[in-house]
């Protein structure tokens, strides 16, 4: 079964959809206990990093993710909340992984946020399975990750090329929206479903 | 590279496609997840649904079709028509469309602007601008509200600046002038509004020829087009489209895993 985390943070209905269109037996639950259970985790988001950071507080959800051990995926907020430290609103996150989230410099002439359809440069990683490098995925984000070790996936927009995707042992995010990134995003979605 | 978005629009009534797409193999013309799916699975970047009764009544023919679409299809999409209230919109939303847009609405009420990116996030809310060439406007154009009966007494770029100030995510513009004509996008509008603004514009009305698409991206410098008929009729294939344009060194996403 499939945890996808519940803590009020706008569209999943859409990761819930692509979850059915796939057959994958997956549930939306705020529930500890159920999330340590399950056999893999999906967390997305949209919206902004603080509140999103106060809601997995009320909810008792913050150990209870950096604590699990199966395969987790994160997606665009999901993903940026893994880093340790978010530039919206200068809040701690949380601390899966190192890295800073930073907003997008509006000098560098790219309109902001990051809407649409972008490539991305892909690494040797069981997520990215069958997905050649140049692959367009749909974004939506005026914030990013920093790259590092941790990404496994590229992207370059508004003068920085950020981490479009990353791993830290069995936690893996993704910046862009699979869930919205046609068949592309399918594959991807199939791929961490396999992924033991 | 930022792909430049190949966007189909279709208008719904009563739950229905006005202008039932032909293709081949629709067991029914009519039905908009049909025609959704379809063209999600032939290159479409995004989908817009603008549905043209938009009564009271409608709203839940309206929400039943926008959940139906949303688990039937893995690429963004827009509806508007008719939305009144943050309630209308967020139910929209919560039955999976991923952006509202609002129009006539947000022209009498610019706050409605605010208050809806500041409940769902800017990028949720889109602004349709329909704009008519009006020399007494400084940039040309003047905005008309009511499906294009009201003139409005706006200044086209005046007011889509505007509506980035309070929160929009991305400007629909639809020149009256071009619309329905076939005969090319209004270039010079699209392109004073998207250079004046940091969010996207979609350029709308006009399309008749794969020509005109480059040239609202080359000249008109948008971030998306969008048209009706030319998709809906087989005028031109998306995926053609995407060919000529990448020819013209425009960004499209064309490859195995489009579809």
């Amino acid at each position: 079964m499939t945890a996808v985390v519940d803590y009020n943070s706008g569209n999943v209905r859409s990761v819930m959809n692509a979850l059915s269109r796939l057959g994958a037996d997956a549930v939306l639950t705020a529930d500890p206990d159920q999330i340590r259970r399950a056999d893999r985790v999906i967390f997305p988001g949209v919206g902004a990093a603080a509140s999103a950071m106060a809601e997995l507080e009320k909810r008792g959800l913050t150990e209870v993710l950096r604590e699990y051990e199966r395969p987790f995926l994160g997606i665009c907020l999901g993903m940026q909340l893994m880093n340790s430290f978010s530039e919206e609103g200068n809040v701690s996150l949380l601390g899966i992984t190192p890295e800073h989230v930073r907003l997008f410099d509006r000098a560098a002439g790219d309109k902001i946020p990051h809407v649409g359809w972008n490539e991305i440069q892909v690494s040797d990683d069981p997520l990215f399975k069958g997905i050649a490098d140049g692959t367009w995925f749909y974004f939506v984000h005026s914030y990013y990750a920093e790259a590092s070790e941790r990404t496994i996936a590229s992207c370059s927009y508004a003068g920085v090329t950020f981490s479009a995707a990353i791993r830290k042992d069995n936690f893996c995010g993704v910046q862009f929206h699979p869930e919205k990134s046609g068949g592309a995003g399918a594959l991807l979605l199939k791929n961490f479903l396999e992924v033991k | 590279m930022l792909a430049k978005r190949i966007i189909p629009c279709l208008d719904i009534k009563n739950g229905r496609t006005v202008k039932g797409i032909n293709f081949l193999s629709l067991a029914d013309a009519g039905d908009p997840v049909e025609n959704a799916v379809r063209y999600s699975q032939s290159g479409a970047d995004e989908l817009v649904f603008l549905d043209i009764t938009a009564t009271v009544e409608n709203r839940k023919t309206l929400s039943s079709l926008v959940e139906r679409i949303a688990a039937a299809i893995d690429i963004p999409f827009t509806v508007g028509g008719g939305i009144r209230s943050a309630d209308d919109a967020y139910m929209l939303l919560s039955r999976g469309a991923d952006k509202i847009s609002v129009n006539s609405m947000a022209v009498r009420k610019p706050e409605v602007i605010t208050e809806f990116s500041g409940r769902f996030g800017s990028q949720c809310v889109v602004c349709a601008v329909d704009v008519r060439k009006n020399p007494a406007f400084p940039s040309g154009y003047e905005v008309y509200i009511d499906g294009g009966r009201t003139p409005a007494g706006l200044d086209a770029l005046e007011w889509t600046r505007r509506c980035e100030s309070l929160g929009a995510g991305e400007i629909l513009l639809t020149s009256m002038n071009a619309d329905g004509t076939k005969a090319g996008f209004s270039n010079d509008i699209t392109s004073a509004v998207s250079t004046a603004l940091s969010i996207p514009v979609i350029a709308s009305g006009g399309a008749g020829t794969m020509e005109h698409f480059r040239d609202v991206f080359l000249e008109g410098n948008a971030d998306a087009a969008l048209a009706a008929s030319v998709f809906h009729y087989h005028e031109i294939d998306i995926i053609d489209l995407k060919r000529y344009l990448q020819k013209h060194d425009i960004p499209v996403r064309l490859n195995s895993l489009v579809g």
